[in-house]
């Protein structure tokens, strides 16, 4: 089992990567997919079968469904294809990138610093997480219902549109 | 189900929360800068469930949860900001947003 374990982490890492260096951005999308799925996979393995199912379910499904629909309605063509890779030129990524793997090192030397010991992971079901969710945690769930309507407002106020102060004859009249 | 070393899994989500930093600062477009949050936002929920399932514990599952809304409702807001900086500026440059005029 610990062999598909390191073959999906492989997969993630390898698709994130791919994630941040595609110029198209619904390449990058779909690569992200990957991605989330074999995090998703991680995640059974670790014990998890309600948070993969989760993970597939929303992360995969629906929020990446929303980024599919706003490129959709942005319509990006060949000449921002262009713009990207004049934005992704080596002197613009060597220096987060070489500052990032200086914190990498050092995320390693200190977890490394420690003895390996191991764990079996046990299956955690959807029962016992929702016994927690909805006993100790439960004003966490109260405050999280009020987020999302901040967020159902926000994204509604934001995406309205607004009316034209202008009076239509004055719009016929300047066509 | 498996035995693996509470090391190996940290650093897996930091090795994932680090590639999300990097698209972060290096994209200018605004579209993949949201993406790599979401990168990020994931690799911190990773690093929940590894922590719970060491323990043997619920409530890192019930985090991974939290974070999942808050990713969700983080999302809707930021597409719309999206389309909305789309709509006035008509790009999805990051920087054509710096000046702010009301």
């Amino acid at each position: 089992m610990q062999i598909i374990f390191y073959i999906a982490a492989i997969i993630a890492i390898f698709s994130t990567v791919m994630v941040i260096t595609r110029l198209n951005a619904v390449h990058a999308l779909l690569y992200l997919i990957v991605s989330l799925l074999s995090v998703a996979v991680i995640f059974f393995l670790l014990g998890a079968p309600f948070i993969a199912a989760l993970e597939i379910i929303i992360y995969a499904g629906a929020i990446m469904v929303l980024f599919i629909f706003v490129i959709m309605m942005l319509n990006l063509g060949r000449e921002a294809k262009e713009q990207e890779s004049q934005w992704l030129k080596p002197s613009m990524w060597i220096g987060p990138a070489i500052l990032a793997a200086i914190i990498l090192v050092q995320l390693i030397y200190v977890l490394m610093a420690n003895q390996n010991e191991t764990f079996n992971s046990t299956v955690i079901n959807a029962k016992q997480v929702g016994m927690s969710l909805f006993g100790p945690y439960l004003i966490g769930v109260e405050l999280s219902a009020i987020l999302l309507l901040a967020g159902i407002v926000g994204a509604y106020h934001l995406g309205r549109r607004k009316k034209a102060s202008v009076h239509r004859f004055f719009e016929e009249a300047s066509e | 189900m498996i035995s693996i070393s509470i090391e190996t899994g940290l650093l897996l989500s930091g090795i994932l929360f680090l590639l999300g930093l990097i698209g972060l600062l290096v994209r200018r477009n605004i579209i993949f800068m949201l993406m790599s949050v979401e990168i990020m936002l994931n690799a911190a929920g990773l690093a929940f469930v590894i922590g719970g399932s060491r323990w043997a514990q619920p409530d890192g599952q019930v985090m991974f949860i939290f974070i999942l809304t808050m990713a969700a409702a983080e999302v809707s807001v930021g597409l719309a900001l999206i389309l909305l900086l789309y709509h006035r500026f008509k790009t999805v440059d990051a920087d054509a947003a710096s000046k702010m005029r009301g």
